[in-house]
């Protein structure tokens, strides 16, 4: 080692900062994004589920359900693929929680937690640098639907504005996710809760059947489902190329998880350490 | 800059884990530009300590100042005075050995040139430029070690903390790492580093706080460790073991004290308490006709005082390899 390079080292006057500043924080979290996205170059296959799920999951539920609930297949397209899309999307944001999980059990997470960084930032880059997997899970359902004859009567600008806004959702929803991968013991179990949390999420909603015919206090509980109200909003983006309560009241509930969320899981992150 | 002068102070830490008091009330002083070896046997409570000095872990009670800052209340600005290399490589394995640098630089607020130059200047410098484009998984635990500590040094702290650098590595490896350590402090550097073994500390070491169960039980100048569980060691061997009464005699006689006798060796230990003691033992020998085969004054080795301290040796980890095994002796007289 260049002994010139390490004297010239300790005599750096350094100018110490109480704590990180939100555009430090920004930056921080970009980086670590930029480390998801290094990972997920490396390690290709992690993106099996986001890329055969939509494909099979459309296919599937179009076939079964489609003659059965809207009288075609080709009819049935407007109301499943928006719903197929909030479902894979955020079935896949659990694998956000249990990646997590696992990556805070190596070595390196020693590391960010002792260099002088924004707390918040190796949790916020690992979660997006996720959002490239929502956006090729995104890409794929439009895509499968057009494969189906889907034909979207809002038009592409709308498409790709739906398509933004589950992704948000997604990320936001991650959150929740992200605090049981903090807060867990083992990836397997972050796997376990979420599984148990999104079920009724996803499917006690109108992603995949109208809800009039459920009994009344299912009804009740699918009108309130936040996933409900993302998967009107997507309808009507595609659909009719509008926009209306449903999507204030997505996005009002995204920021209020990641309100809630965020804080919860970067303080149980610190406690852990 | 108030308390410049002392890189670590640390008062009565303590850590639990459920019923375990890991760390039982340390206090700590380790001077600006020295380095300080704190040294114990497994689950001492080394480690633990490291990690709350380097704010990694909360202390349950007591209080640690890094040049003067606290580190429970300005743990932001003590990250930015450390670094730290803990006992398990703590880099990415996923990840090359260029990418984990550039990573850390540009969180540490590099700019992308600069953090690529920082990583190739740091490669070059610890023998890793070959390798710092392949994935770690193929990296050999000495490679990863110069890694993490070459990731440890890129916004160049002034105080560094190497939790156990060496354990696992080959002797060669070994003895590269401590000529790291030794130019870090050169340049200025201070070093606080944890050691299960005894001649690394010794090597290293300006001032050494010997720990057991969570508690110091020594600390002191490797001198003044020695020193304190008595002077020199006489070792004598005998070219005729039969003579070993004569010569237990004489002994008591000269050095006024009793000698310990290892029989299958024919050698002698005694401790003496001056140097001076030697000549004339020697003289009373020649006379009573004691053939000696071999003389040597040592002084007592830190095995010694970690034995006086802690009631109990060091037990060497099986891989230590033969350098560390032997724990050599600081100054050794032959006649």
């Amino acid at each position: 080692m260049s002994e010139q390079a390490m004297h010239a080292a300790s005599r750096v006057s350094r100018r110490l900062s109480r704590r990180a500043s939100l555009g430090q924080s920004l930056r921080h979290s970009l980086t670590m994004a930029y480390r998801g996205l290094l990972k997920i170059r490396r390690t290709p296959e992690q993106l099996i589920d986001v890329t055969v799920q939509p494909i099979l999951f459309t296919l599937m539920f179009t076939y079964i359900f489609g003659g059965a609930i809207s009288g075609s297949v080709l009819d049935y397209l407007p109301v499943i693929i928006p719903g197929i899309l909030v479902q894979t999307v955020i079935t896949t944001s659990v694998v956000t929680g249990v990646q997590l999980r696992e990556d805070m059990d190596k070595g390196v997470f020693d590391r960010f937690k002792s260099l002088p960084i924004a707390r918040i930032s190796p949790l916020a880059g690992a979660l997006l640098a996720d959002v490239i997997r929502y956006a090729i899970a995104t890409t794929l359902t439009f895509a499968m639907g057009y494969v189906l004859g889907f034909r979207p009567d809002g038009g592409f600008g709308s498409v790709v504005a739906a398509g933004l806004l589950v992704i948000a959702c997604a990320w936001a929803i991650s959150w929740i996710f992200a605090f049981f991968g903090v807060i867990a013991r083992t990836a397997s179990s972050v796997q376990g809760i979420s599984m148990l949390i999104l079920f009724p999420l996803t499917f006690v909603s109108n992603a995949f059947v109208p809800v009039d015919t459920m009994p009344g206090w299912l009804r009740w509980f699918a009108d309130l489902n936040p996933v409900s109200h993302l998967v009107s909003a997507v309808r009507e983006l595609v659909n009719g190329g509008t926009a209306g309560t449903d999507l204030a009241v997505s996005l009002i509930g995204a920021a209020v998880i990641v309100a809630v969320f965020a804080p919860l899981t970067v303080r149980a992150y610190m406690r852990k350490a | 800059m108030k308390n410049e002068q002392w890189a670590i102070e640390a008062r009565g830490l303590v850590k639990v884990f459920g019923d375990k008091r890991a760390v039982d009330g340390v206090d700590l002083q380790v001077r600006a530009g020295t380095v300080y070896g704190v040294l114990g046997p497994n689950g001492a409570g080394k480690t633990t300590t490291i990690r709350m000095l380097a704010t990694l872990l909360r202390p349950d009670a007591g209080t640690a100042r890094i040049f003067g800052h606290d580190v429970a209340r300005e743990a932001h600005v003590v990250r930015q005075l450390i670094g730290v290399t803990g006992q398990y490589a703590s880099v990415d394995e996923a990840l090359s050995a260029v990418e984990n640098l550039v990573i850390f630089a540009r969180l540490l607020g590099l700019g992308r040139d600069e953090a690529r130059r920082k990583a190739e200047e740091l490669l070059e410098a610890f023998g890793l430029t070959e390798a710092a484009r392949r994935p770690l998984k193929h990296f050999s635990g000495g490679m990863r070690r110069r890694l993490d500590l070459a990731a440890s040094l890129i916004a160049q702290p002034p105080l560094i903390f190497l939790d156990e650098p060496t354990t696992g590595l080959d002797p060669r490896t070994r003895a590269q790492m401590w000529e790291t350590i030794r130019q870090l402090v050169r340049g200025g550097s201070t070093v606080l580093l944890t050691t299960q073994y005894l001649d690394e500390a010794d090597q290293l070491a300006d001032r050494i706080a010997v720990i057991d169960s969570g508690r110091v039980v020594a600390e002191g100048t490797v001198d003044e460790l020695k020193a304190s569980v008595g002077a020199s060691s006489l070792q004598l061997r005998l070219r005729q073991p039969e003579q070993a009464d004569r010569a237990r005699e004489l002994l008591r006689t000269v050095l006024r004290t009793e000698a310990a006798y290892a029989a299958e060796a024919g050698r002698f230990t005694a401790p003496m308490a001056d140097a001076d003691q030697l000549g004339e033992l020697l003289t009373a020998m020649r006379s009573a006709g004691v053939g000696l085969a071999e003389v040597s004054v040592q002084k007592p080795s830190l095995d010694a005082v970690f034995l006086a301290t802690t009631g109990r040796g060091v037990e060497e980890p099986a891989h230590a390899g033969e350098e560390a095994a032997r724990n050599r002796p600081a100054k050794e007289a032959s006649v």
